[in-house]
Order: structure tokens, then C-alpha cells, then sequence
């Protein structure tokens, strides 16, 4: 037993230096004093994250890409909490196939979600802009906020709210005091991990944008130009750090699901 | 039926002929009952029976298609469950868990537009009325199941209503503790004096807890009764099967006398019965019943052997304050139980024994057979 | 028919979701399907039902080349993350103890940050003046810097195990978990040996898990465009590309799409004959 343990911690160890190494490059060549992106180090310098602060059009795409995340974020929560509550609360005609349909998004290749949605839209003859994108990327999110909400929702056991009922409060009331704060850690988790796959998406942004390009449409486009490259890690750095907050916050509130979860857990044993 | 139904002086609930379908299946089918200010009242049966059902047709969470129900002489059909006068303990308790124990507590009272100084103090007076002194901040999904319970019923005897409905409240709880909150329960009640309706599918909790049961199968009431006449004067053989044990034997009715049944059966022969404790709708064939400890166990020289029956042992158990004797009959696969806690004087006969017993007419009940 | 209670209630909120995929998945989905019957000359789209563009890409050496290679890429990255993932959740089902959540946490962190720059990175590692060749160079391992890192197969198939690695390990180590231990006290008190145990009650208990995460990797992985276009060169670049190609560049959106939908076809076909071959793990679950 002892042994085996020891071989499977060296696994996870190799496992994770491979999943994060890549990663550990970013920091290190943003800060380093050289056009080139190679060892060794030739010094430290902050010259590459003062050049972003001078690029127009990558404030552009970042305004353009804070705007698609918030917006798709929280359509997509919406739908995924009505999905969710439809779900858990009820049992009807077709519950199964619908929701599996609403879910099938996850595991299309985003290529052919990309091609689909073009197609339509130019046939249609739709101008391409930033609510072509919000609309593709809403559609992408929805099944994550979907999963996040059904976790939610399965530890708001009905009778919780029957209880609420029973002690006197309105419909509103036992939604302002029992189910909401219930379900707020799905709903503040579910807008961070929208608003986290949106910014980050490249193919449907790619696809569906017109003229104004979001973010990982713009480092695309820097990818061409070698000169470019260290800012791009600059850019990358700073990307990276804001997806762990706000991952690292998503995983908080993750787990206030999950306690609330545990309960209710017990609660069903009985 | 008469089953305490109508509406009478000093009921505090009436449900007249309520009916409650889901999914084409009659969980309630024209149930009438009366339920007295100040008692505590069981509704006991297996599980699916419809007493939850009803139960919730009190709370107002669930609607009937027919009937009406009368709360303190109104009819609330219609008045949803935050309007009534009823609070209820769930069977999971339903205890919020973003709340802390005293937020719980204090929770139906967020309405009541009460001084916060006052509303705490009404919490801490409730909680010591459960026995949670000092639980005020204490988080609740860091309680025990008994705890859970305790802050349940807080929860709702703090907006003292007239009616307390409990769904269950024991069975999440362990032998013993469950055993301790039987006798807190009835103390509480008792204490309270608010009306207490208990839905358990326990009949120990139902028997020992009730001023009266309601005893319910397949949407039905079968019998409203007290603990005692529920035991002993059953009035379905259901009710007779599900409460305690007892003995059946099939019989033919032979002669009916003013007051009294002779019917027939081959173990026991000639059995007479009190017509008042026969029941249903009358025909020829008869299931007679009767408790194994109203059998006696007599032995030969004893003065009334004459009218004795006997059969042989062929199974005994002894369970502390009482011994079983599992009979048979000779030449008959028919199998009786006896008990007696008598464990002095009676005769204690071996496996394989022939033993005599007799038995009181009194101690009878019969159903008629469709 | 009639609807009840819970029919109406369930879908008065499942409705406006609902609608919303119906009109962004399935009828999108149903005009590239009906496109694919189509041609297009120039911009213009001739509706007359065709099967030409089928006969291109299904028989075509430059496609069948591309959809050979795709498959093979994804079967490959799937093979491969699998045996990379199933120790990792292995470990943490069984020796994680109390920080299992922390261990996935880090995980799946990697998982949440930009996809897009990941796999640049590989090609900044592996590239001819890149960080692996000029630290190599450095520390005098090699004189030249090696050239079959970047731009071929094994580059796409190295940065797509590691970009999708993370959501192996989830599916499996859920069903790891689900494993009743008692059940691996009883294989032990039956007389088996840690090696038995694994292959007679872990891992069949664990194929929910291991089907799951093919399903999630094999199929999207067939329709990565980012990663073949940064680090697969002429050499490894994959049908997605190609459908990319087709559908701005070339002008033949006709073709695109009926390169999609053989894609599509392919993996459907290929995840589900993979259930079915699974079935009798799944059953019971």
C-alpha cells in the first residue's frame, strides 16, 4: 500500500509540472529584457506590460470582450437556472430529451458550432457584431451554467420552501429569504465561470465577430507578428492571473454548494 | 362513516369528506374527521396510506378536489398554507441552512413587525422551551438529527398555532433518543396545551403518545378511536392486523342470539361472541380474532379445563417480560400464539407438550367476511 | 394527450431556453445539413439538391488524407490522455484523503485559463529558437537545435493531451469514487491480489468514468482548429482547418459544411459504437 502510494504521488507530481509548465513560461518571458522568446534570461524588464498600455486596439478588444463575457454570462445563468429549477422541481413530458439537447453544446467540436451558426446568420443576412458573438457564446455557456445550477437547485429540497410557507411568508418572501441566498453561490459561480470561458473563447468569437475583434481574436492576430511576442506574454500573464481569481472565487462558492449539498444530502437519508 | 366526523363543539380541525387524487390513484377517499382543541391526535397506518396527504390538505399544502376543511369553525379551503393558523414539523425538518439556529427560530416571526430586543428574547425563551439553551449562534447545519428536531418544533411553537402538525418527526431518530422525544413530545404538548397532530406510522409512538388515533388504510380512516379501544375493540380486521398481534380464525356463523354470535370454527369448536363486538357488513362467514395474551395457558387439574382447548408446543421464545408459545393444532396446519407474562404461575410446557388454554368471550372481536 | 400540472409548470420555465437552443443549435445545425446539398458558385447559392460536394469530400485524397489524419490525431490524444488521467484519478479517489477537493482544484485550474494560449506556448516551447532548443543549447546538451519538435503530428497530439487532460481525470475520478469500498474489502477477503482487484473490480466499476471521458476528448478534439493551425505545421494540420478554409477563403461554404457533417458523422458514429461496446459496463448505472 505504502509503495503504491509513493509511485501514484509521483504520477500526480509529473502530471501537474506537465499541466503547469507551460503555464509558468508566461510570467517568466514577460518580464524578461529580450525581443526573443528563449534561455537564457538576459534581464528584468517591464517594458512589455508598458507597451500594452499604448496598444488602442487592444484596449478595443478587451472593451469588446468585457462586454460579450458580462452579457453571455448572464443570459446564460438565466437560462441555466431555468433549466435548472424546471428540472428539479418538476417532472414533465420531454424534461430528459430537452435538457440533454440544451447540454449538447459541451461536447460539439466549437468548429462546427462556429460554421453552423455563420451559415444561418449569412443566410439570414444578419450584420456580423458584438451580439452575434454574446448570442454563440450564451449558447456555449448555457450548459455549464446549466450543471452549475442543477447542483444548486438539488439542495433547495422543496420542503425548505414549504417550511417558509408554512411559517407565514409570501411567495416573494420565502424567494427573497430561502431561495435566493440558496442558490446564490450556483448563480455567483455559474456568471464567474461564464464570464471566464467567454473571455477566453477563440473559435465562435472568431466565426461570429464583425469588425471588432475581441481579445483572444486580437492575440490571434498578434500571434503573426514575432515582434509582438513578448507583449503577447505580458497580455498572457495578466490573463492568467485574472482567471485564477476569479477561478480561485468560483471554487469558493463552489463549496458552499457543496456543503449545502452535504446537508441536504443527509437530509434525503432520512 | 362515523368517525368522529361533523362538525361538533370544541373541534378545533374538520375535515368533512375529503377527497385527494394524484395521478388517478385516491390517496384520501372521503375521509371525515374531528379533531378536539387540546388533544393530541395520531393519524397512524403504513406507509401510503394517505396520512401524510392529509395532513398536508390541514397544512394547506395540498388542495382536495371534494370536501371541506374547517379550521377553528372556518372553512380554509382556499387559504393558502402562510395564512392558517397551523404550523408544521417536516419529516426532515426542513431546518434552513444558510440560517443560524436563532435566525430559524425566529424566522415566522420576521412578519410580526416585533422589537428585535423582544424577538430575541421569544427565541431564547422558545429554544429553552426545547431544551436548546445557549444554540442561539450556533450554525445549523452543524446539529445532530435530535437537535435538528428540537429546533424544528421551536420554530414552530414560536408562532404559537392553534394546530401543530408533525409529519413524522421520530423516525430520523434513533431507538433510544426516539423513545426520550416520545415522552418530551407528549410533555411539550401537554405544556403547551396547543392541539398536537401527529402523522407516524409507528404504532407504539401512536399508542403511547395519543389522546386519540386515527388509524388509516388506502385513503381511508377505518377507525377513530383511544389508544385502548383502538387495541382492544378494533373495528376492521385491518386495524385489529396492524395494531400489536393477533390471532385469527376463520368461522361460520351458527346461531344469532339477542346479544351474542355462536359461530363455529374447527380448532376452537363452539366460540361465542358479544354482538357489539362484531363488525361489518354482515354475511355467514366470520374472522374471529383475539389477542395471543387473552389466550390463558391452564394446566390439566385446573378447575376449568373442561372448557379448554388444547394443541401442542411446538415453538416457545421468551422475551424478558413475557413468553411466546407458538401452538398447532392437532391434524391441522393451523398455528395460534400465545403469550403470557405470567411467568410464575402459569404452566411452562416444553416443545412438543400438548398444552390446554382457555379464553374469555369478552376478548373476542369478529368480522364479518365479505 | 393532455398536459398536466407539471407538464405546463416544467415548461413554462423550460421554455424560453429551450426555444433558445432550438434556434441557435438545432436550426442552425438543420441549415448546414441542408447546405451541404447545396452549391455555391462564386457567392451565389444554387438550392438544387446535389450530392457533389459528399463525393468531394468523402473521395478526394486531400480530404480523406485530412479526415484520416484527424481521426488518428484524436484517437491517439484520446488513448493517451486516458492513460495519463485514470493514475491521477486514481490517486486522488483512493490516497487523496482529506484534500481530494484541493487536488482537483489545482487540476482543473489550468482548464480555466485561456485554451488559446496554452497551446501557443507549446509552439514557443517547442519552436526552432524555442524554449526547449535554447535550453537545451544552453545548458550544452545539443550543438543544433532539433527540428522535429514543432510543426507535425506528435506536436498537436503533445499539446492536445495536455489541453484536455484535465477533463479526463473528473469523469473517471467520479466514478472512482462511487465505488463502494466495501467492495474491495470483500475482493481482498476473496483472496485477490492488489493486481486482480484492479482489473476484476476497479476498473470495470470505473468504465462509466472511462467512457464518459472519451466521449468528452475524442469528439471536440476531432474539431480543434486552434491547436493543428499553431503547432501542426503543413504536416498536422486537421479537418477543422480545412473546413475553415473551404467556408471563407475558398468560398465553398457547400463543402464546408458537408465536411462537417461527415465529421460529425464520423464521431457520432464512432462514440456510439463505442457505447454500445461498453453497454455492459454501463448497465446498472
Amino acid at each position: 500500500m505504502k509503495q503504491s502510494s509513493k509511485y501514484f504521488k509521483a504520477c500526480i507530481v509529473i502530471f501537474l509540472i506537465f499541466l503547469y509548465a507551460p503555464a509558468f513560461l508566461l510570467p517568466i518571458f514577460s518580464f524578461n529584457d529580450s525581443k526573443v522568446i528563449a534561455f537564457p534570461l538576459s534581464g528584468f524588464s517591464t517594458v512589455w506590460f508598458q507597451e500594452l498600455l499604448y496598444e488602442d486596439t487592444l484596449h478595443d478588444a478587451l472593451r469588446n470582450s468585457l462586454f460579450i463575457a458580462v452579457s453571455s454570462s448572464i443570459l446564460a445563468t438565466v437560462f441555466g437556472t431555468l433549466v435548472a429549477r424546471a428540472s428539479s422541481r418538476y417532472q414533465f413530458f420531454g424534461q430528459r430529451a430537452s435538457v440533454t439537447f440544451i447540454l449538447v453544446p459541451l461536447i460539439l467540436p466549437e468548429i462546427i458550432l462556429g460554421v453552423c451558426l455563420l451559415t444561418v446568420l449569412i443566410q439570414l443576412g444578419l450584420n456580423l457584431n458584438l451580439w452575434t458573438v454574446v448570442l454563440g457564446h450564451t449558447l456555449l455557456i448555457t450548459p455549464f451554467s446549466t450543471l452549475i445550477m442543477v447542483s444548486a437547485f438539488n439542495n433547495l429540497d422543496i420542503s425548505l420552501e414549504e417550511a417558509s410557507l408554512d411559517l407565514g411568508m409570501s411567495a416573494v418572501q420565502t424567494f427573497r429569504l430561502i431561495i435566493l441566498p440558496m442558490v446564490s453561490p450556483g448563480l455567483i459561480s455559474s456568471l464567474l465561470i461564464g464570464f471566464v470561458i467567454s473571455l477566453d473563447e477563440f473559435i465562435i468569437a472568431f466565426f461570429l465577430t464583425g469588425v471588432e475583434p475581441t481579445l483572444p481574436v486580437y492575440i490571434w492576430a498578434q500571434f503573426r507578428f514575432p515582434a509582438k511576442l513578448p507583449s503577447t506574454m505580458a497580455l498572457g500573464t495578466i490573463l492568467l492571473i485574472v482567471s485564477l481569481i476569479l477561478v480561485s472565487l468560483f471554487e469558493y462558492f463552489r463549496r458552499r454548494i457543496e456543503l449545502y449539498n452535504h446537508y441536504s444530502m443527509e437530509l434525503d437519508q432520512k | 362513516m362515523t368517525n368522529g366526523g361533523g362538525i361538533q363543539e370544541g373541534n378545533i380541525v374538520d375535515l368533512i369528506s375529503i377527497q385527494k387524487t394524484f395521478d388517478r390513484i385516491k390517496a384520501v377517499n372521503d375521509v371525515s374527521i374531528g379533531i378536539k382543541e387540546g388533544e393530541f391526535f395520531s393519524l397512524l397506518g403504513p406507509s401510503g396510506c394517505g396520512k401524510t396527504t392529509l395532513l398536508r390538505v390541514i397544512a394547506g399544502f395540498e388542495v382536495p378536489e371534494m370536501g371541506d376543511v374547517l379550521i377553528n369553525d372556518k372553512l380554509v379551503n382556499s387559504v393558502p398554507p402562510n395564512k392558517r393558523p397551523t404550523n408544521m414539523v417536516f419529516q426532515n425538518y426542513a431546518i434552513f441552512p444558510h440560517l443560524n439556529v436563532a435566525e430559524n427560530v425566529g424566522y415566522g416571526l420576521r412578519n410580526s413587525k416585533l422589537d428585535k430586543n423582544l424577538l430575541q428574547k421569544r427565541v431564547r425563551e422558545t429554544l429553552n422551551l426545547v431544551g436548546l439553551d445557549g444554540f442561539d449562534n450556533r450554525s445549523s447545519t452543524a446539529l445532530s438529527g435530535g437537535q435538528r428536531q428540537r429546533v424544528a418544533l421551536a420554530r414552530a411553537l414560536i408562532l404559537e398555532p392553534r394546530v401543530l402538525l408533525l409529519d413524522e418527526p421520530l423516525s430520523a431518530l434513533d431507538k433510544n433518543l426516539r423513545e426520550q422525544m416520545q415522552f418530551e413530545l407528549r410533555q411539550l404538548q401537554k405544556s403547551v396545551g396547543i392541539t398536537f397532530v401527529l402523522v407516524t406510522h409507528d404504532q407504539t409512538e401512536a399508542l403511547t403518545m395519543s389522546d386519540r388515533v386515527g388509524v388509516m388504510f388506502d385513503g381511508n380512516v377505518d377507525q377513530v378511536a383511544t389508544p385502548e379501544d383502538i387495541y382492544n375493540k378494533p373495528r376492521t380486521k385491518r386495524v385489529a392486523s396492524f395494531i400489536g398481534s393477533m390471532n385469527f380464525f376463520d368461522a361460520e356463523v351458527s346461531v344469532r342470539q339477542d346479544n351474542s354470535i355462536i359461530a363455529l370454527n374447527n380448532n376452537l369448536g363452539k366460540i361465542r361472541l358479544k354482538k357489539e363486538s362484531v363488525f361489518g357488513m354482515e354475511g355467514s362467514k366470520l374472522s374471529v380474532g383475539i389477542r395471543p395474551e387473552k389466550f390463558k395457558l391452564i394446566s390439566n387439574d385446573n378447575k376449568e379445563a373442561g372448557r379448554a382447548v388444547s394443541a401442542i408446543v411446538y415453538e416457545k421464545s421468551f422475551l424478558g417480560q413475557t413468553k411466546l408459545f407458538n401452538l398447532r393444532f392437532k391434524d391441522s396446519e393451523n398455528v395460534i400464539t400465545v403469550s403470557t407474562s405470567d411467568l410464575k404461575n402459569a404452566p411452562n410446557p416444553h416443545i412438543g407438550d400438548a398444552v390446554k388454554f382457555i379464553w374469555d368471550e369478552e376478548d373476542l372481536v369478529g368480522f364479518y367476511e365479505e | 394527450m393532455s398536459f398536466s400540472e407539471q407538464d405546463k409548470k416544467g415548461w413554462r420555465l423550460l421554455g424560453l431556453p429551450f426555444i433558445f437552443s432550438l434556434l441557435l443549435l438545432a436550426v442552425p445545425l438543420a441549415t448546414m445539413f441542408a447546405l451541404s446539398f447545396w452549391t455555391q458558385d462564386y457567392l451565389v447559392l444554387k438550392k438544387t439538391f446535389t450530392l457533389a460536394n459528399y463525393k468531394q469530400a468523402w473521395f478526394e485524397p486531400v480530404f480523406q488524407t485530412l479526415f484520416t489524419r484527424s481521426l488518428l490525431i484524436s484517437f491517439t490524444v484520446t488513448v493517451f490522455t486516458i492513460i495519463f488521467a485514470f493514475p491521477v484519478a486514481y490517486f486522488i479517489s483512493f490516497y487523496g484523503g482529506k484534500r481530494k477537493a484541493l487536488w482537483l482544484f489545482l487540476i482543473t485550474i489550468p482548464f480555466w485559463t485561456s485554451y488559446l494560449l496554452r497551446m501557443f506556448l507549446w509552439k514557443v516551447i517547442l519552436g526552432y529558437n524555442g524554449v526547449l532548443n535554447s535550453f537545451l543549447e544552453w545548458i550544452g546538451a545539443i550543438t543544433e537545435p532539433l527540428t522535429f519538435l514543432l510543426y507535425n503530428s506528435n506536436a498537436v497530439v503533445l499539446a492536445l493531451v495536455h489541453g484536455w487532460a484535465p477533463f479526463a481525470i473528473l469523469p473517471i475520478f467520479v466514478s472512482l469514487e462511487k465505488i463502494d469500498r466495501s467492495l474491495l474489502e470483500a475482493s481482498n477477503d476473496l483472496g485477490d491480489t492488489a493486481f486482480k482487484q484492479f482489473f476484476r473490480i476497479i476498473l470495470p466499476l470505473s468504465m462509466p468514468g472511462v467512457v464518459g471521458a472519451v466521449l468528452i476528448i475524442f469528439i471536440p478534439t476531432i474539431g480543434d482548429y486552434i491547436t493543428p493551425k499553431l503547432v501542426g505545421g503543413p504536416e498536422g494540420l486537421m479537418i477543422a482547418n480545412m473546413i475553415q478554409v473551404q467556408f471563407s477563403k475558398a468560398n465553398n461554404a457547400p463543402l464546408a459544411a458537408a465536411l462537417s457533417v461527415t465529421s460529425l458523422l464520423i464521431v457520432g458514429s464512432i462514440s456510439i459504437l463505442f457505447v454500445l461496446l461498453n453497454k455492459k459496463h454501463l448497465r446498472n448505472y
